[in-house]
């Protein structure tokens, strides 16, 4: 008899433990994953799909990487079918729509204290979707050893060094864009945007932009950040034919030495590093622009992992979100800041730290005022990570246009008004 | 004698057109009509594409007649619209030419007709590296001695248009010639043989045998080049997007869309283009009409 019991403990014992640490059985079905990391799919996710499937055998993992994402996605939205973990876009839906679309992750208050950047995907103090990896949004990916050879010995500290450093590789090394706009591709000149804060140095501009009515006038952050890109071109210190260049060919281009900087976040780090015959002679240095000595970066999240409001299976899918956030390494994989509270700092930016640069983080708005910023600006029909009125800025500085400078900020500054009056801003 | 499963000769006719019909007319519907009338409904909406749709009238409408940039996008229009001009009219040409015995005539006829075959993409990637300043084009001019006429094809604001509009013609010309050849073909060979009997030469050949016979082509050809050149998208918008002064109405259109999720102002401005195409072509046929 006591044998028996023994033996029937030992077997419970054995049972327990293993269940403790094997695979979740239970779990099953097929989610679909949409994502915007179309490079990512064939190869750094399969291995996740792998790790995931170890700890939950039974739920199938079908990713579908879409290229031209926001839009496509948006497009989706209007169904029920898109997907059952996305990647979260906003604006629209204004974060007022968000609970139509995206399934609640939990309060913010809560969640708060394990992830950061909660702000932009959450409402009313619910979370709707958590990045798992965020980037400086601006800075100046360069070629070490160009700005070597051209004389130049420490990183520019204000906007007049950098304009003569650009210049003195462009003595040196005529047939070498100083700093490449990558005009046509659109985006790249949005990237110019994630400098904003620096130059601003204020985590609450954002918000201050919508109580008021001349955001783009001179002495104004705008206007500073974007002089940069109107006299870089004005002064040719950019690509001889700024119209036909390409981001593919431009990321060889640095990484051979053929082009001395280029405006991006720190996620094109990698991308450019992986490309150079010696990574570290890419290097990544915080926007020209100091004040009272310092200088500030913004750090912001990338896209958030969500889940469907209409998914059949929000239990599996929750868990992919959870392997994202918590076990995939994600961040630390592609170079990027991780998402967790207290995670340390990728050694790409050392430099940065170097240079004591400050990190700050866009500040939450206050709650009657969530998405009034966007509000305003999709309404003015301006769009500050959008294209059209950069290009505009490209245009007159090349001479395309008759437009000064002036006359395209004084216009934004109307539109922007116009708008700010048409939604009832005060 | 005849039933439901034992139709009359007419009948199972008519069913097998109703039948064959159903399949296009369903695509028809679904892809064309649909959303053209689900866009007409947008365009008295205030939308972002996922929210609310606020109804605002003809707000959208009012608001794109006070637009500035509307008016430089039709401006941009003319290029291609004279543009169109010299494509059929090149497009005639060789079209006659290749319709009498010519030595390698099967030849021209593919090469010619090849561009149109090329998907757009292609075709816009071909002539960005074409236009560079180390392309193709500034190359062959410089090894011709001809290095001064070098341009910034693109980048020069002056040129941008012209640059393009060369690119639309020489995609499209081939389908003009294709459909101006057909035409020509049915002329019955007769005529010719008769007409050269009688001392004609090619030019009176053109004006007196070829031109009168396909009147009808070339005025089909004329709607197409014309509602053509008003909704250009393709070329421009993949080569400039739209950038440096070359913005066309559909791209500003989609722009407006995609862009700023205006999708109400956007479903507005498509419907105008819609409207001012028809009235345009319902313009040419009476006009060629009044001649006949």
């Amino acid at each position: 008899m006591k044998r028996k019991i023994l033996l029937t403990s030992l077997v419970a014992l054995v049972l327990l433990v293993g269940g403790l640490s094997a695979q979740d059985k239970n779990l099953s079905g097929t989610i679909t994953v949409l994502t915007h990391h179309t490079d990512m799919v064939d190869n750094l996710f399969q291995d996740y799909i792998k790790a995931f499937n170890a700890k939950y055998p039974n739920v199938k993992v079908e990713l579908e990487g879409i290229t031209d994402y926001a839009t496509t996605a948006r497009t989706r939205m209007n169904t029920d079918d898109y997907g059952d973990v996305l990647m979260m876009i906003a604006n629209p839906p204004i974060p007022a729509d968000f609970a139509k679309f995206y399934e609640p992750l939990g309060q913010k208050a809560t969640l708060e204290k394990t992830y950061k950047f909660l702000t932009p995907s959450s409402f009313n103090g619910v979370t709707y979707g958590i990045s798992p990896n965020a980037n400086v949004a601006g800075g100046i990916l360069y070629n070490k050893q160009v700005f070597k050879d051209a004389g130049i010995k420490n990183p520019p500290k204000t906007i007049d060094e950098f304009y003569a450093d650009l210049k003195a590789i462009k003595t040196k090394f005529p047939d070498v864009a100083p700093l490449y706009m990558n005009y046509p591709s659109k985006w790249t000149l949005n990237a110019w945007e994630g400098n904003i804060l620096t130059v601003a140095g204020d985590p609450d501009y954002l918000n201050k932009l919508a109580h008021m009515d001349d955001p783009f006038s001179p002495g104004k952050p705008l206007y500073t950040l974007y002089k940069v890109m109107y006299d870089v071109v004005k002064n040719k210190l950019c690509e001889n034919d700024p119209l036909t260049s390409d981001w593919e060919l431009s990321k060889q281009m640095l990484a051979d030495g053929k082009i001395g900087c280029m405006v991006l976040g720190s996620w094109a780090i990698s991308q450019v590093r992986a490309l150079a015959k010696d990574p570290e002679n890419i290097g990544y240095m915080p926007f020209p622009y100091s004040i009272k000595g310092k200088i500030y970066a913004q750090v912001a999240p990338d896209y958030q992992e969500a889940i469907n409001v209409h998914s059949k299976n929000k239990a599996a899918a929750k868990a992919w979100v959870d392997y994202m956030l918590d076990d995939s390494n994600f961040a630390v994989t592609t170079l990027s800041i991780p998402t967790k509270v207290g995670a340390k700092f990728p050694s790409v930016l050392d430099a940065f730290t170097n240079l004591g640069v400050i990190y700050i983080e866009a500040k939450d708005p206050p709650k009657a005022e969530e998405g009034l910023t966007d509000k305003i600006d999709k309404e003015a029909e301006i769009g500050l990570w959008n294209e059209p009125w950069k290009q505009r800025i490209v245009e007159a500085a090349l001479g395309s246009s008759k437009e000064t400078y002036d006359d395209i900020m004084k216009d934004l500054n109307a539109h922007w008004a116009k708008a700010r009056a048409s939604v009832g801003a005060k | 004698m005849t039933s439901v499963f034992h139709p009359s000769y007419r009948n199972e006719k008519r069913l097998i057109i109703v039948l064959f019909l159903i399949a296009p007319l369903v695509l028809l519907f679904t892809f064309s009509y649909l959303p053209i009338f689900n866009m007409f409904s947008y365009s008295f909406t205030k939308w972002d594409g996922l929210g609310e749709k606020t109804f605002i009238g003809l707000q959208n409408f009012a608001d794109l007649f006070t637009r500035e940039e509307n008016y430089k996008v039709f401006k941009v229009s003319l290029y291609y619209f004279a543009g169109s001009f010299i494509q059929l009219g090149l497009a005639l040409y060789f079209a006659t030419i290749l319709s009498f015995e010519v030595k390698g005539k099967s030849f021209f006829k593919g090469a010619l007709f090849f561009p149109n075959l090329i998907n757009g993409v292609a075709v816009g990637f071909i002539f960005l590296y074409f236009f560079r300043d180390t392309g193709t084009l500034n190359t062959l001019l410089r090894l011709m001695g001809l290095g001064s006429l070098a341009q910034l094809w693109l980048t020069n604001p002056d040129l941008i248009n012209y640059s393009l509009t060369g690119v639309s013609i020489w995609r499209y010309m081939g389908f003009n010639m294709v459909l101006f050849l057909g035409a020509i073909q049915s002329i019955s060979a007769e005529i010719f043989e008769a007409s050269e009997l009688d001392g004609a030469g090619r030019w009176q050949q053109f004006k007196y045998i070829i031109f009168p016979s396909i009147r009808p082509i070339v005025e089909l050809n004329v709607i197409l080049s014309v509602s053509g050149s008003l909704s250009v998208f393709e070329t421009p918008y993949i080569m400039t997007g739209g950038s440096n002064g070359s913005m066309t109405f559909v791209i500003k259109t989609v722009e407006l869309a995609f862009t700023y999720n205006k999708f109400g102002l956007a479903s507005a401005m498509a419907i105008v283009l819609t409207i001012f195409i028809l009235v345009l072509s319902g313009l040419q046929k009476l006009l060629f009409k009044e001649r006949a």
